[in-house]
This record gives structure tokens, sequence and C-alpha cells, in this order.
């Protein structure tokens, strides 16, 4: 297959009249419909509501590069752009199940506001896709409903919790896609896909309509070809939203305005002092390797300490999980989703929620419930609080010394199918390069740095001040225009 | 901290989750593999330190009292297990 | 042994917004099932919560009327459990930074002023209503009320009888009247009042095992399921016998407490702060513009009543046990009415009419400048004490005001000639004197005997007509002679 296209490349086209909507939504149903047996990213596909919707947009096409012409802008809006949502973001009319039984014929009477904001836009939404369950897991497995495979290789997990919307993307199904990171769920895929997956800094973007799983951690991003793309997306869906009351007081900017290719001056941190455990080291060469073009294009590397993010896997694997017991707690079979009958109210309780949710979610809800409980909260949740506050500390720190901090997304690149299940807290122990962003907030982008011996795809993580999107995302693509390769396609489809 | 298969059960029972013999078997291991990993917390000094739990400080966002439109009762009850028709229906709960 | 009666009072008040706490559906009460709900209120995933600025104004104002300190810097957390009337498995509330904090409520308990302290007041969403079927076959849950703004106002263990725990109660339900924040309707569950009774040996410190009362809705059961209670656990003591804590409940058709079914567990609540919610910081401006809207407090408007006024207490209580009354009779009295008298109407015939009808002061009929006129008809003795109650009933009835319905019913002025005529024959025959000085010619004498006749009759006469019939009599007599 050919390079995907990017969201970018359809505006143009589009723009220059050469194609239209509807061209755009066959060509990703089409490809949807070759491929998507065999990587299972989609959990729903709505192709005739997203044809008649682009059907609508062609017939809009012409004023709408009338508009451009007089603006002089190449690209407004994502006019007719294909895209597909994970499926933890509440669309109305249209079911939801955040990869759960429980929520399995929810229909949500309302849409979240990045929904709503990416209609406003004019783009074309073709479906829903794959996620570990309430998103909670780093591998898609944990969906009740099916596996979504690497379209780098089909026997390796696509990462996640983002999996359905990684590789959708990575497979040229779609030019972008909407994932929420509570603790890596977009960077981590991203980076197992080879894709590029930012999380904004928290309070960018609505969270209305996102069903929660940790709502101090969670934030919803693009998953994307370019980092242009991902700012060109960030555009539309960020903002202060009078549903959300954690979303930031923000004014309107132009993230794609500091992307000139240009890194010259700005200081990149690294951090000697981050280390996993099973840290791959051709993962830590071609970080090494993307720091270097960085340097050598002029940008100025810099050392910086972040000496609790030793604690950072601790800390977050008790507060997202208490965050999560509580979050989870409205699943009770009695106004939506599936409910089992029971001889009592608690019985109906217990059976409901105990078929209804799957292992992970309910270890998780275990972990949160117990931290929570009386006699260990100042132990467990309040101290990981206190954790966070010193871990933002740290950021605060290091940001004086630098601009952004680059090191790894994943310690390794996509593992087997069930190599990780058996033990939780391993699989836990390779969030280290993710999870400090969502405990101090902070926005944080995938970049493909390079391929593994085994031709899987390796992820620079470069982290950002808060609010400063457009810095984070300058310096990701310099490097994306530096690195001096271009991502082979997905060949676990060929043959 | 090892977590005992009656403390696991009485969280589960916290959590409104069913667990079988099996399940609770497994869960006081993960657990405990669990919470021992997050001792660490302990060795740290956080004496002072106050806890974060929002990323930033905002304050006060707050809406006017200005009623506005919700759900039709026929959408909430579409979504509901079991209804007659105004409210949704449960079994008895159990009150003196 | 003697015992000493403690009594703690946790009080819920919901707040009269026009929206629920959290999202934008109305308050109202009484509509059908489910129709006031949203995706917020009903808990739908993924859907978050949006402070009502008023909510805060409000239970400020209630903390500052109740001389509460106020925490300037304070949050939501969220108290977990499950009930299906409680959408999202989680209450918002506040747990350990209450809105306000040690604050009073002053009571007068058979004329002595008593402090009731006040622990916390706190800000926090309703759940909703649970209807249970009577045969006990299933509940069915209507979410109008999930969210409505609540505050708890949980009483220092200051109370020692049942009677104060009412007192207590009405003064939380008059001073919320006062600072116009809820309706306190009790058969609503506007408010609603759960109880902590123990009894504890004269002289000890600790108290003793407590029983919990819950269920309690009307004032009258506050004082006589706790007066049940006090006594049933004085008489478990007083044969060395032990309280069981646990929780009871009033049962209005025995008159007793009963057993509520025990809880299968202990509570946990896991409370931690709210992550949906940012913290709220109530600046001196904010706090100063709340203040500004306090109006005189109940218990210093009594004090100034007694001063001002020189009422007597229990006037100044019934006059000041509603913010309107107070105001309604404040406007008699600025309409030149005497005070005492402009009290004694107000609290007797005013609500005892009122009462009568089940209405409040709103409801009158009677401006309060009409009763003032009617009160100085009466200090001017143009009509007597028993007519103008007769002629108030009329007011009451027709809407009219006082000169009307005097004029109307003829009492002002007495102008009928048989019943003047007796009169005026009366007069002459106690009055020979000023009969023979008129008929020798002294015009005057005429006055004297007008006089006498007015005086006969209250000033009611019809002085013209009198004259004329005076003058008739005697001319006769003149001829006569």
């Amino acid at each position: 297959m050919g390079k995907p296209y990017t969201v970018k490349q359809m505006l143009v086209s589009m723009a220059s009249g050469d194609t239209q909507p509807s061209d755009w939504t066959q060509h990703s149903l089409g490809i949807i419909e070759n491929t998507d047996d065999k990587i299972g990213a989609f959990l729903q596909v709505n192709g005739e509501q997203a044809l008649q919707r682009a059907h609508q947009l062609d017939d809009q096409a012409a004023h709408w590069r009338a508009s451009l012409s007089t603006t002089g802008a190449t690209t407004q809006g994502l006019f007719g752009i294909p895209y597909a949502l994970k499926d933890n973001m509440c669309t109305k009319g249209m079911g939801t199940t955040a990869a759960s039984q429980i929520l399995a014929n929810y229909i949500p009477p309302y849409s979240a506001t990045v929904a709503e904001k990416l209609t406003q836009a004019n783009g074309v939404m073709l479906g829903k896709t794959n996620l570990d369950e309430f998103a909670m897991g780093s591998s898609t497995e944990h969906s009740a409903f099916q596996k979504t495979h690497n379209p780098y290789n089909l026997n390796r997990v696509p990462g996640g919790s983002s999996g359905g919307s990684a590789a959708a993307v990575a497979a040229g199904m779609v030019p972008f896609a909407l994932g929420s990171d509570t603790g890596g769920s977009i960077r981590q895929p991203a980076a197992f896909c080879g894709v590029v997956g930012l999380k904004p800094t928290y309070g960018r973007v609505s969270r209305f309509g996102l069903i929660a799983f940790a709502s101090s951690l969670d934030q919803i991003g693009p998953l994307t070809q370019t980092v242009e793309d991902a700012a060109l997306v960030l555009q539309y869906i960020s903002g202060p939203d009078p549903l959300d009351s954690t979303s930031a007081p923000t004014v309107t900017e132009d993230f794609t305005r500091l992307l000139t290719g240009e890194v010259k001056g700005l200081r990149i941190g690294i951090v000697r002092d981050i280390s996993a455990v099973g840290m791959d080291p051709q993962v830590m060469t071609a970080v090494d390797k993307a720091v270097a073009v960085l340097a050598g294009a002029g940008a100025q590397v810099v050392d910086v300490a972040l000496p609790h993010s030793a604690y950072a896997v601790a800390s977050y694997y008790l507060v997202a999980p208490a965050e999560a017991s509580s979050n989870l707690a409205r699943y009770d079979g009695v106004r939506y989703g599936r409910r089992v009958e029971g001889e009592t109210l608690l019985d109906m309780y217990e059976r409901t929620r105990s078929e209804g949710f799957g292992m992970e979610v309910k270890r998780r809800i275990m972990i949160g419930t117990y931290a929570l409980s009386s006699g260990y909260y100042d132990a467990y949740y309040k101290r990981a609080q206190q954790m966070r506050t010193l871990i933002r500390q740290d950021f605060d720190e290091a940001f004086q010394k630098c601009d952004v901090i680059a090191m790894p997304t994943t310690p390794s690149p996509a593992f087997a199918f069930e190599e990780k299940s058996a033990n939780p807290l391993q699989l836990y122990l390779d969030d280290i390069f993710t999870v400090p962003a969502n405990l101090a907030g902070l926005p944080g982008i995938n970049v493909p740095c390079g391929m593994s011996n085994e031709g899987l795809p390796m992820g620079l993580q470069l982290l950002g001040k808060a609010f400063d999107e457009s810095t984070l995302l300058q310096v990701a693509h310099g490097y994306e225009q530096l690195r001096g390769f271009t991502m082979p396609s997905p060949h676990g489809l060929e043959g | 901290m090892k977590i005992s298969e009656d403390v696991v059960r009485h969280v589960a029972r916290l959590a409104r989750l069913a667990v079988c013999d099996e399940e609770v078997h497994g869960l006081a291991s993960q657990l405990s593999d669990i919470l021992e990993y997050a001792e660490q917390l302990q060795q740290v000094d956080l004496t002072g330190v106050a806890p974060t739990s929002h990323p930033f400080p905002l304050k006060n966002v707050l809406r006017t009292d200005v009623p506005r439109p919700g759900l039709p009762r026929e959408v909430l009850l579409a979504n509901a297990p079991d209804d007659d028709g105004e409210q949704i229906r449960v079994p008895a709960v159990l009150e003196g | 042994m003697e015992f000493e009666t403690v009594i703690g009072l946790e009080v819920h008040v919901e707040l009269n917004t026009n929206t629920k706490i959290f999202c934008s559906c109305k308050t109202s009460f009484g509509d059908p099932p489910n129709t006031h709900v949203c995706p917020v209120c009903t808990g739908q995933p993924g859907s978050l919560p949006v402070l009502n600025e008023r909510a805060v104004d409000m239970a400020v104002k209630a903390a500052l009327a109740l001389h509460c300190q106020i925490n300037q810097d304070c949050k939501f957390d969220r108290k977990n459990y499950f009930y299906p009337d409680l959408p999202k498995g989680y209450q918002i509330s506040q747990f350990d930074q209450p809105i306000g904090e040690h604050g009073y409520l002053e009571i007068d308990v058979h004329g002595d002023r008593k402090r009731i302290g006040i622990t916390r007041l706190h800000l926090e969403e309703d759940a909703g209503k649970s209807q249970h079927a009577a045969d006990g076959s299933h509940t069915l849950v209507d979410y109008n009320r999930t969210g409505v703004p609540l505050i708890e106002i949980v009483s220092e263990p200051d109370i020692r009888t049942p009677e104060e725990a009412r007192l207590y109660l009405e003064g939380i339900r008059e001073m919320m009247h006062y600072c116009d924040v809820s309706d306190c309707r009790m058969e609503e569950g506007s408010l609603r009042c759960d109880a902590n009774i123990s009894l504890r040996p004269v002289g000890q410190q600790e108290f003793g095992l407590k029983t919990e009362l819950k269920n309690i809705n009307s004032f009258r059961f506050v004082q006589k399921g706790l007066e049940y209670e006090e006594q049933r656990q004085r008489e478990i003591l007083a044969v060395g016998g032990e309280v069981v804590q646990e929780t009871r409940r009033f049962d209005d058709v025995s008159q007793t407490t009963l057993t509520m079914r025990s809880k299968e567990e202990a509570h946990d609540y896991r409370y931690f702060p709210e992550p949906d919610l940012v913290g709220l910081h109530i600046d001196d401006a904010w706090l100063a513009r709340v203040r500004a809207t306090l109006p005189e407090l109940p218990m210093e408007k009594r004090d100034r009543y007694i001063r001002q006024y020189q009422l007597p207490a229990y006037d100044a209580g019934v006059l000041t046990s509603d913010l309107a009354i107070g105001e309604y009779f404040e406007a008699v009295v600025a309409a030149g009415a005497d005070a005492k008298s402009a009290s004694n109407w107000v609290m007797g015939d005013l609500l005892g009419y009122l009462n009568g009808r089940s209405e409040g002061i709103a409801a009158t009929p009677v401006a309060a400048v009409e009763l003032a006129e009617l009160i100085a008809f009466i200090a001017a003795d143009r009509v007597s004490i028993k007519q103008g109650k007769d002629v108030f009933k009329v007011m009451c009835e027709t809407g009219k005001d006082a000169k009307t319905v005097i004029r109307e019913a003829g009492m002002e002025q007495i102008s009928d000639m048989s019943t003047l005529l007796p009169l005026v024959d009366a007069v002459l025959a106690s009055n020979p004197k000023s009969v023979q000085d008129f008929l020798g010619g002294k015009e005057k004498a005429l006055g004297a005997l007008v006089g006498q006749l007015m005086k006969a009759t209250q000033g009611q006469a019809n002085p013209g007509v009198v004259n004329q019939l005076l003058r008739d009599r005697l001319n006769a007599l003149k001829a006569v002679e």
C-alpha cells in the first residue's frame, strides 16, 4: 500500500478543487473495508452516515474554497476530513461503549465537546475505535470486544489504551483519530504504531463527554501522521468549555505558527536519572540519535534532573485507580448500560458489575477502593498526591533550564499479544516515561524516531511546558523534518 | 503490604464486585505486589508537602443560576434497563 | 441516678436556587418524575459538574447568619456510596473544608437565651427520590431532586432537652427564611433533620452511647421523637442496661421510635477531593457582597423591638418569628399606630385570621396602612374596640378599608331617628336646667344638650340630626307652654 495521506494533503487537494470531501470519505472507507478485518481498529464504522455528511460538504466545497481565497489561508477548519473517535467519547445517538460489556448497549443522549467541535470544523466522523476497557491498559488487549493488531506486525499489540486510534491512523484508514491519555494512552500506542501522538496540557481540551478514567489525569489529543497535522487538529479541538470546570481559560492560538523547521537556539533537556527496567538499548540509541539530530541543527542540549520521577509509577498507580474506582461507580445497572438481575439490590449491583467489567478494570477498581478506604487514605492516596507536587516541582525546575525535555516514549517497541498479561505490575512499570507528564499535567508528544531490528517503530517523546504546545510542536516538527528518514509503510499488511 | 483474602473480599464488597474464590486468590497476590511497590512512597519525607489534586490551580469556575432545557424523560428512560414509563425501576431497596 | 440528656442535630436545608447545584436543570418541586433531568444530574458517562454561583452565595449567607467563620478557601469532595437515587455512585459534598465552621444559633428557652454551637455548615448536592413499592417488590427512582443544592448544618452536642431541639430547629428555619435561602418545608423535604441523642449521669464528662433518630418529618415530631427516645434510654440505664448504638426512626402512628434495619456494613465513604471541580476562593469582596445582603437577624431584631417599641419579650418573639411579620408590624407602626396596639392586632386578629386559613402574612387582605387607620379610629374613640374587631373581620372578608366599612355599617354616626329619639327624650328628661334655660331664650343651652347626647352615643350620633331633633322637641315644648 502507498504512503497514507495526511490531513494537510487532503486539505490542499480539496482547496485546489482536485478532490472533494466524499472522495476522501470513500477513500478512507475503502481502506477500512480492505484492512480492518486484519487490524481490528474500529468497533463501529458508520459509512452511510459519513458519506451522507461528506456529500453535504461536497455541496459546500465551492463556498469553502472561496472563503480560503479571500482569507489567503490554505486550510480552514478540517473541511471534509475523515476521522475516528476513540470509543470513550460520547456521540449522541451513536453507541459508545468504552470497550466494556457494561456499556455494550449504551446510546449517549449527548455528544462530547470534542465531537461537537469537530462537527463544527466540518470533519467527517467515520466511526469509533477500539481501546482497553475504560482506557485501562497499554495494549488494547483489555477491550471486551476485540483485539486490535499492530499494523507493523499483526502478532504485536498496537499499544494502548488508544490502540484502535493509533492503528487506524498507522494503517491509513483515517488521517487522524482522537485518543485519550491518562498515563500515556495516546503517546505509547503512537510509539508502537509509528505515528504522531499528542497529549495536550491538562485543561487544553475539554473532557466533557469523555468517559472518565482518572479525572485529574485524562486528556484528549490527536493521533496523526505528522506533527503538522497534530497541530492542525489541536487547533480545532482545544479551548475553554463552560461545561468542563477544569478546562483552562486559554485564548485561541495558531499551533502551526512555529512550525518553521527551525530549532536553533532551543534548549533540549535530557534526563539521565530516569530509567526503566527492561530498557531496550535500541530505543535508547534511537532517542540519543534523535537528540543528536536536534543538536546538529543548532539546538542546545542541557542536562536536567527529575529526581522524583522514580516515584511516578507508584504515585500514578494509586491516583489513577482511586479516581477510577469512584468514576466507575456509576455503572451500577440502574440508569443505563447492562444490568444483570439479582434477588436483591446488592445482588443486582454485584452481578452487574462483576459480569460487566473485565478483570483489569476490576483490579484497578480494587486498588483504588483500597487506597481510598478508611485507614489507608493518608498512607496511599494522600502520599501519592503529595508526590505529584514534588514531580511537578521537578518539572518546574527543569523547565527553568530548557524549553522541551526529550526521552523515550516507551522502554521497548511493541510486544506480542499476551506477552505481558501474566504480571500486571511489570506492565505498569513500562509506563515510567509517560506517566510523569500526566501527573504534572504537561503536554507531551510522540514522534517516530526509527525502526527496531524487528521492524517495529520506536518513539521519541518530547515534553513541554504547561500550555506551551507551540514550542513543543516546533521542536517535534523540526525533528520530523530533520530526522532524515521517512517511516516505512506498515508492512504487517503486506503479502 | 500483604493483602489478605479477607481484605480482598471486604474491598470487593465496598466496590460492589462479586469475586469468586479463584479471583480472590489472584487479586490478593496482585494487589499485594502493586501495593508493595507503592510502599516506596513511604520512604520519602513528604512532611509539609501539599497534595496536588489538580495539575493547575484554577479557582472559582462558576455558572450563573439560569435554567436550561435538559433531557426529555423518554430519552433518559430509553437507556434504562427497567422502568415504568415514568421512573426507573430497581430491585427493592431494603430499609426499615 | 440522675441523667443528663445530650442532643445534637444534623439539619439539611434545600436552597431555593433556580437551578441545581452542578447543572442547569430546574429545581421545581412536585413536577412529574424525571422531567428535570440532564446528562449531568443523571450521571451519564462523561458528564461533568459546574458549580452554581448562587448556591455558593446562599450557603455563605446562611453561614454568616449562623455566625460561622467562613473558610475562604474551600473545596468539594466525593462521598462514595452506592444507592439507586445517587446517580454517580458518589455525592459531591464538602469533607474537611466546609464553607462555614464554629458558628452558633441562639434560642429562647422559657425566657432565657441559650446559645447552641454549630460545628460546621457545608454545601452538597441532594439525592433523588426513591419510592418503595408497598409490597416490597421493587423501588422506583425519580431524579428531579438529584443535584438540588443542600446545606448541611451540624450542631454541637449542646442541646439538653427535646424542647430545645425543637426550638433550635425552628430557629434554623426562621434564620433560613430571614436569609431567603430556603422555603424550609419539612413536608416537602426542603428541611430535613436527623438527631443524635444520648444520656449520661449528671456530672459525667464523656458522652453516653447514642442513638441516631432519622425520618423526622415535622417540628412536633422532633420533640416527640426525642422525648420518647430520652425516656426509652432512661429506662434502660435506670436498670443498669446499655443503650445499643443504632439508627432508629420515629413512627408517627405509634408515636414511638423503632430500630431501622441495621446496615450490612459500616460505612466507609472513601472521601477524596472532587477532581472534576476546581477550588473555591471566596475573597473579601465576595464575602462583603454577600454580607451586604444579610437582613437584621431575628435575635437582634427581637432585642430592638423590646428596646425601641417597649414590647414584652413574648410579643417581640412572635413578631420577629418571620421576616414578613416583622416588616408588616413595623409598617403599621410607621403609619402612625401605637406599637403595643399594633402588636396586639398583628399577633391576635391578623395572625389568627391567617392561621385559620393556613396562610402566611404575605396573604394578608389588610394592608399595614389600613390596619393603622383602623387603630387610629379606635384610638380616637370613633369606634369601640369591640366594633373595631367587627370592622377588622369585614375588612378581611371584603378587602374594604376601615373608613368604608365603618361608614357602610353606620358604626361611626347614628342618624337613625328611631334610635336617636328615645335618647333625645332621655337627655331632655335628665337635664331640666338646660331645657329651662333654652326655653328661657338661652340659645346656648342647646349646645350643652347636644354634647350630652353625643356623650351618650360615644360620639357616634350624627350631630346635625341630633341638633334638629332636639330643636324640634324643644320647640314643641315651647308651643305647649
